[in-house]
Protein backbone atom coordinates (compact mmCIF):
# COMPACT_ATOMS: atom_id res chain seq x y z
CA UNK A 1 0.00 0.00 0.00
CA UNK A 2 2.90 2.35 0.81
CA UNK A 3 4.21 1.45 -2.65
CA UNK A 4 1.08 2.85 -4.25
CA UNK A 5 1.49 6.21 -2.48
CA UNK A 6 5.11 6.44 -3.60
CA UNK A 7 3.97 5.95 -7.20
CA UNK A 8 1.20 8.53 -6.76
CA UNK A 9 3.68 11.11 -5.44
CA UNK A 10 6.49 10.61 -7.96
CA UNK A 11 4.31 10.24 -11.05
CA UNK A 12 2.14 13.17 -9.91
CA UNK A 13 5.07 15.57 -9.55
CA UNK A 14 6.66 14.38 -12.82
CA UNK A 15 3.41 14.77 -14.76
CA UNK A 16 2.73 18.25 -13.38
CA UNK A 17 6.26 19.24 -14.43
CA UNK A 18 5.83 17.79 -17.95
CA UNK A 19 2.54 19.63 -18.51
CA UNK A 20 3.96 22.90 -17.18
CA UNK A 21 7.16 22.65 -19.24
CA UNK A 22 5.78 24.53 -22.26
CA UNK A 23 3.63 27.25 -20.68
CA UNK A 24 5.99 28.02 -17.75
CA UNK A 25 9.27 27.95 -19.66
CA UNK A 26 7.72 29.86 -22.56
CA UNK A 27 10.06 32.17 -24.39
CA UNK A 28 13.02 29.90 -23.86
CA UNK A 29 14.33 27.89 -26.76
CA UNK A 30 12.44 24.83 -27.94
CA UNK A 31 13.70 21.26 -27.65
CA UNK A 32 16.38 20.33 -30.19
CA UNK A 33 14.64 18.68 -33.17
CA UNK A 34 16.16 15.22 -32.61
CA UNK A 35 15.24 15.17 -28.93
CA UNK A 36 11.76 16.39 -29.87
CA UNK A 37 11.44 13.47 -32.31
CA UNK A 38 12.38 11.01 -29.55
CA UNK A 39 9.87 12.51 -27.11
CA UNK A 40 7.15 12.30 -29.74
CA UNK A 41 7.88 8.60 -30.29
CA UNK A 42 7.65 7.80 -26.57
CA UNK A 43 3.85 7.64 -26.50
CA UNK A 44 3.35 5.07 -29.31
CA UNK A 45 6.33 3.06 -28.02
CA UNK A 46 5.09 2.83 -24.43
CA UNK A 47 1.49 2.20 -25.48
CA UNK A 48 2.56 -0.63 -27.79
CA UNK A 49 4.60 -2.23 -25.00
CA UNK A 50 1.54 -2.03 -22.77
CA UNK A 51 -0.66 -3.64 -25.44
CA UNK A 52 1.81 -6.54 -25.68
CA UNK A 53 2.19 -7.14 -21.93
CA UNK A 54 -1.52 -6.72 -21.31
CA UNK A 55 -2.29 -9.23 -24.10
CA UNK A 56 0.48 -11.83 -23.78
CA UNK A 57 1.99 -11.20 -20.36
CA UNK A 58 1.98 -14.12 -17.93
CA UNK A 59 4.09 -14.99 -14.92
CA UNK A 60 7.42 -14.37 -16.66
CA UNK A 61 6.21 -16.24 -19.72
CA UNK A 62 4.23 -15.53 -22.84
CA UNK A 63 0.65 -16.72 -22.44
CA UNK A 64 -1.73 -17.06 -25.34
CA UNK A 65 -5.26 -17.21 -23.96
CA UNK A 66 -8.74 -15.71 -24.32
CA UNK A 67 -7.29 -12.19 -24.27
CA UNK A 68 -5.91 -12.67 -27.78
CA UNK A 69 -9.43 -13.17 -29.12
CA UNK A 70 -10.65 -10.05 -27.34
CA UNK A 71 -7.76 -7.88 -28.54
CA UNK A 72 -8.15 -9.27 -32.07
CA UNK A 73 -11.79 -8.22 -32.03
CA UNK A 74 -10.71 -4.79 -30.77
CA UNK A 75 -8.23 -4.40 -33.66
CA UNK A 76 -11.11 -4.87 -36.10
CA UNK A 77 -13.31 -2.46 -34.13
CA UNK A 78 -10.60 0.22 -33.99
CA UNK A 79 -9.84 -0.18 -37.71
CA UNK A 80 -13.55 0.42 -38.34
CA UNK A 81 -13.21 3.62 -36.28
CA UNK A 82 -15.63 2.74 -33.53
CA UNK A 83 -15.37 4.93 -30.40
CA UNK A 84 -12.66 3.72 -27.99
CA UNK A 85 -15.16 2.73 -25.34
CA UNK A 86 -17.01 0.50 -27.84
CA UNK A 87 -13.75 -1.21 -28.84
CA UNK A 88 -13.05 -1.82 -25.14
CA UNK A 89 -16.52 -3.29 -24.61
CA UNK A 90 -16.09 -5.59 -27.64
CA UNK A 91 -12.71 -6.78 -26.33
CA UNK A 92 -14.16 -7.47 -22.88
CA UNK A 93 -17.21 -9.25 -24.25
CA UNK A 94 -15.24 -11.47 -26.67
CA UNK A 95 -12.75 -12.41 -23.93
CA UNK A 96 -15.48 -13.13 -21.38
CA UNK A 97 -17.35 -15.32 -23.88
CA UNK A 98 -14.24 -17.37 -24.67
CA UNK A 99 -13.53 -17.80 -20.94
CA UNK A 100 -17.12 -18.91 -20.42
CA UNK A 101 -16.90 -21.41 -23.27
CA UNK A 102 -13.52 -22.95 -22.43
CA UNK B 1 -16.71 24.21 -21.49
CA UNK B 2 -19.59 23.55 -23.81
CA UNK B 3 -17.14 22.19 -26.40
CA UNK B 4 -16.31 19.39 -23.96
CA UNK B 5 -19.86 18.09 -23.56
CA UNK B 6 -20.04 15.76 -26.59
CA UNK B 7 -16.89 14.05 -25.31
CA UNK B 8 -18.06 13.91 -21.68
CA UNK B 9 -19.11 10.22 -21.62
CA UNK B 10 -15.64 8.93 -22.40
CA UNK B 11 -13.72 10.36 -19.41
CA UNK B 12 -16.62 9.23 -17.22
CA UNK B 13 -16.47 5.65 -18.48
CA UNK B 14 -12.65 5.61 -18.38
CA UNK B 15 -12.72 7.00 -14.86
CA UNK B 16 -15.20 4.31 -13.82
CA UNK B 17 -13.14 1.52 -15.33
CA UNK B 18 -9.92 2.97 -13.90
CA UNK B 19 -11.49 2.96 -10.43
CA UNK B 20 -12.61 -0.65 -10.86
CA UNK B 21 -9.17 -1.73 -12.12
CA UNK B 22 -7.23 0.14 -9.42
CA UNK B 23 -9.40 -1.51 -6.80
CA UNK B 24 -8.93 -4.96 -8.34
CA UNK B 25 -5.13 -4.66 -8.51
CA UNK B 26 -4.84 -3.72 -4.83
CA UNK B 27 -3.56 -0.25 -5.72
CA UNK B 28 -5.98 1.13 -3.14
CA UNK B 29 -9.07 3.27 -3.63
CA UNK B 30 -7.71 6.37 -1.92
CA UNK B 31 -4.45 6.22 -3.88
CA UNK B 32 -6.40 5.86 -7.15
CA UNK B 33 -8.58 8.89 -6.41
CA UNK B 34 -5.63 11.05 -5.32
CA UNK B 35 -3.73 9.96 -8.43
CA UNK B 36 -6.65 10.98 -10.66
CA UNK B 37 -6.64 14.37 -8.92
CA UNK B 38 -2.89 14.99 -9.17
CA UNK B 39 -1.62 13.09 -12.21
CA UNK B 40 -4.78 13.51 -14.33
CA UNK B 41 -3.51 11.50 -17.29
CA UNK B 42 -5.49 8.36 -18.03
CA UNK B 43 -2.99 6.31 -20.02
CA UNK B 44 -0.23 6.64 -17.40
CA UNK B 45 -2.61 5.78 -14.58
CA UNK B 46 -3.80 2.69 -16.44
CA UNK B 47 -0.16 1.80 -17.09
CA UNK B 48 0.61 1.92 -13.36
CA UNK B 49 -2.41 -0.27 -12.60
CA UNK B 50 -1.35 -2.68 -15.36
CA UNK B 51 2.19 -3.03 -13.95
CA UNK B 52 0.81 -3.47 -10.42
CA UNK B 53 -1.64 -6.08 -11.71
CA UNK B 54 1.23 -8.05 -13.26
CA UNK B 55 3.17 -7.93 -9.99
CA UNK B 56 5.80 -5.48 -11.26
CA UNK B 57 8.01 -3.31 -9.06
CA UNK B 58 7.35 0.26 -7.95
CA UNK B 59 10.28 1.47 -10.06
CA UNK B 60 8.89 -0.18 -13.20
CA UNK B 61 5.46 1.33 -12.57
CA UNK B 62 6.90 4.82 -12.03
CA UNK B 63 9.18 4.68 -15.09
CA UNK B 64 6.44 3.38 -17.38
CA UNK B 65 4.10 6.21 -16.31
CA UNK B 66 6.73 8.95 -16.47
CA UNK B 67 7.95 7.86 -19.94
CA UNK B 68 4.34 7.79 -21.11
CA UNK B 69 3.71 11.29 -19.79
CA UNK B 70 6.91 12.68 -21.28
CA UNK B 71 4.76 13.32 -24.35
CA UNK B 72 3.22 16.22 -22.41
CA UNK B 73 6.53 18.05 -22.69
CA UNK B 74 6.06 18.05 -26.48
CA UNK B 75 2.33 18.73 -26.25
CA UNK B 76 2.71 21.62 -23.80
CA UNK B 77 5.36 23.19 -26.04
CA UNK B 78 2.80 23.40 -28.87
CA UNK B 79 0.42 25.47 -26.73
CA UNK B 80 3.02 27.36 -24.68
CA UNK B 81 2.22 30.74 -26.26
CA UNK B 82 -1.56 30.76 -25.63
CA UNK B 83 -1.39 30.85 -21.81
CA UNK B 84 -1.85 34.35 -20.32
CA UNK B 85 -0.73 35.65 -16.93
CA UNK B 86 2.22 35.02 -14.64
CA UNK B 87 4.14 31.85 -14.00
CA UNK B 88 2.02 30.63 -11.09
CA UNK B 89 -1.16 31.01 -13.12
CA UNK B 90 0.39 29.29 -16.13
CA UNK B 91 1.62 26.45 -13.93
CA UNK B 92 -1.89 25.92 -12.57
CA UNK B 93 -3.71 26.24 -15.90
CA UNK B 94 -1.22 24.04 -17.74
CA UNK B 95 -2.56 21.14 -15.65
CA UNK B 96 -5.74 21.32 -17.76
CA UNK B 97 -3.68 19.88 -20.63
CA UNK B 98 -4.77 16.34 -21.39
CA UNK B 99 -4.87 14.62 -24.79
CA UNK B 100 -8.58 15.33 -25.23
CA UNK B 101 -8.59 19.02 -24.19
CA UNK B 102 -5.48 19.64 -26.29
CA UNK B 103 -7.05 18.01 -29.36
CA UNK B 104 -10.31 19.93 -28.87
CA UNK B 105 -8.56 23.28 -28.43
CA UNK B 106 -6.74 22.90 -31.75
CA UNK B 107 -9.71 21.85 -33.84
CA UNK B 108 -10.06 25.24 -35.56
CA UNK B 109 -6.54 25.15 -36.89
CA UNK B 110 -5.00 27.21 -34.06
CA UNK B 111 -4.94 26.54 -30.34
CA UNK B 112 -7.54 28.36 -28.24
CA UNK B 113 -6.93 28.94 -24.55
CA UNK B 114 -10.61 29.14 -23.39
CA UNK B 115 -11.38 25.74 -24.95
CA UNK B 116 -8.21 24.11 -23.60
CA UNK B 117 -8.70 25.24 -20.01
CA UNK B 118 -12.52 25.04 -20.02
CA UNK B 119 -12.77 21.53 -21.44
CA UNK B 120 -9.79 20.43 -19.33
CA UNK B 121 -11.65 21.54 -16.21
CA UNK B 122 -14.79 19.62 -17.23
CA UNK B 123 -12.75 16.47 -17.94
CA UNK B 124 -10.94 16.89 -14.61
CA UNK B 125 -14.12 16.98 -12.54
CA UNK B 126 -15.59 14.00 -14.45
CA UNK B 127 -12.34 12.02 -14.23
CA UNK B 128 -11.86 12.40 -10.47
CA UNK B 129 -15.52 11.82 -9.55
CA UNK B 130 -15.93 8.78 -11.79
CA UNK B 131 -12.68 7.28 -10.44
CA UNK B 132 -14.17 7.52 -6.95
CA UNK B 133 -17.40 5.88 -8.14
CA UNK B 134 -15.40 3.16 -9.93
CA UNK B 135 -13.52 2.16 -6.77
CA UNK B 136 -16.90 1.69 -5.06
CA UNK B 137 -18.20 -0.48 -7.92
CA UNK B 138 -14.89 -2.37 -7.93
CA UNK B 139 -15.53 -3.35 -4.34
CA UNK B 140 -18.73 -5.11 -5.41
CA UNK B 141 -17.26 -7.06 -8.35
CA UNK B 142 -15.61 -10.39 -7.51
CA UNK B 143 -13.25 -10.92 -10.41
CA UNK B 144 -13.18 -8.16 -13.04
CA UNK B 145 -10.95 -10.30 -15.27
CA UNK B 146 -13.76 -12.84 -15.70
CA UNK B 147 -15.55 -9.97 -17.47
CA UNK B 148 -12.61 -9.58 -19.83
CA UNK B 149 -11.43 -6.34 -18.21
CA UNK B 150 -7.78 -7.27 -18.90
CA UNK B 151 -8.44 -7.46 -22.65
CA UNK B 152 -10.46 -4.23 -22.48
CA UNK B 153 -7.36 -2.40 -21.22
CA UNK B 154 -5.22 -3.89 -23.94
CA UNK B 155 -7.84 -2.53 -26.37
CA UNK B 156 -7.65 0.90 -24.69
CA UNK B 157 -3.85 1.10 -25.06
CA UNK B 158 -4.16 -0.07 -28.65
CA UNK B 159 -6.78 2.56 -29.49
CA UNK B 160 -4.64 5.29 -27.90
CA UNK B 161 -1.60 4.12 -29.89
CA UNK B 162 -3.49 3.90 -33.18
CA UNK B 163 -3.32 7.56 -34.30
CA UNK B 164 0.49 7.48 -33.91
CA UNK B 165 0.81 4.43 -36.16
CA UNK B 166 -0.38 6.23 -39.28
CA UNK B 167 3.06 7.63 -39.98
CA UNK B 168 6.00 5.41 -40.84
CA UNK B 169 8.24 6.48 -37.95
CA UNK B 170 5.56 5.84 -35.36
CA UNK B 171 4.86 2.44 -36.86
CA UNK B 172 8.55 1.45 -36.96
CA UNK B 173 9.15 2.55 -33.38
CA UNK B 174 6.02 0.72 -32.21
CA UNK B 175 7.08 -2.46 -34.03
CA UNK B 176 10.51 -2.32 -32.42
CA UNK B 177 8.89 -1.76 -29.01
CA UNK B 178 6.64 -4.78 -29.58
CA UNK B 179 9.64 -6.98 -30.41
CA UNK B 180 11.63 -5.79 -27.37
CA UNK B 181 8.66 -6.44 -25.09
CA UNK B 182 7.93 -9.92 -26.48
CA UNK B 183 11.58 -10.97 -26.24
CA UNK B 184 11.93 -9.76 -22.63
CA UNK B 185 8.64 -11.05 -21.16
CA UNK B 186 9.96 -14.59 -20.49
CA UNK B 187 13.21 -13.34 -18.91
CA UNK B 188 12.54 -10.08 -17.08
CA UNK B 189 10.31 -9.33 -14.08
CA UNK B 190 6.91 -7.78 -14.83
CA UNK B 191 7.10 -4.14 -15.84
CA UNK B 192 10.73 -4.25 -16.93
CA UNK B 193 9.93 -5.17 -20.58
CA UNK B 194 7.71 -2.08 -20.83
CA UNK B 195 10.45 0.20 -19.52
CA UNK B 196 13.07 -1.42 -21.75
CA UNK B 197 10.82 -0.91 -24.79
CA UNK B 198 11.16 2.85 -24.30
CA UNK B 199 14.57 2.52 -25.96
CA UNK B 200 12.67 2.20 -29.26
CA UNK B 201 12.04 5.96 -29.14
CA UNK B 202 15.75 6.43 -29.97
CA UNK B 203 14.71 5.76 -33.57
CA UNK B 204 13.80 9.45 -33.44
CA UNK B 205 17.53 10.28 -33.52
CA UNK B 206 17.69 9.28 -37.17
CA UNK B 207 17.27 12.08 -39.66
Amino acid sequence: MRDAWLVVAVVGVATIACKAAGPVLVGRRELPPRLQACVELLAPVMLTALVITQTFGGDEEIEVDARVVGVGAAVVAIALRTPIIVAMAIAALATALVRLAV
Amino acid sequence: MRAALPLAPSPMLFGLSYGVLAHATGFGSAAAIVMSATTFAGAAQFAVASVFDAGGTVTAAILAAVFLNARYVAISMTVASIFPGGRARRLLESQAIVDESWALSGRRGRFEWPILVGSGLVFYVLWVSSTALGTVIGGVLDDPNALGLDAAFAALFLALAFPYLRNRRGLQAAALAAVITLVLIPYAPAGVPIVAASAACLLGLRR
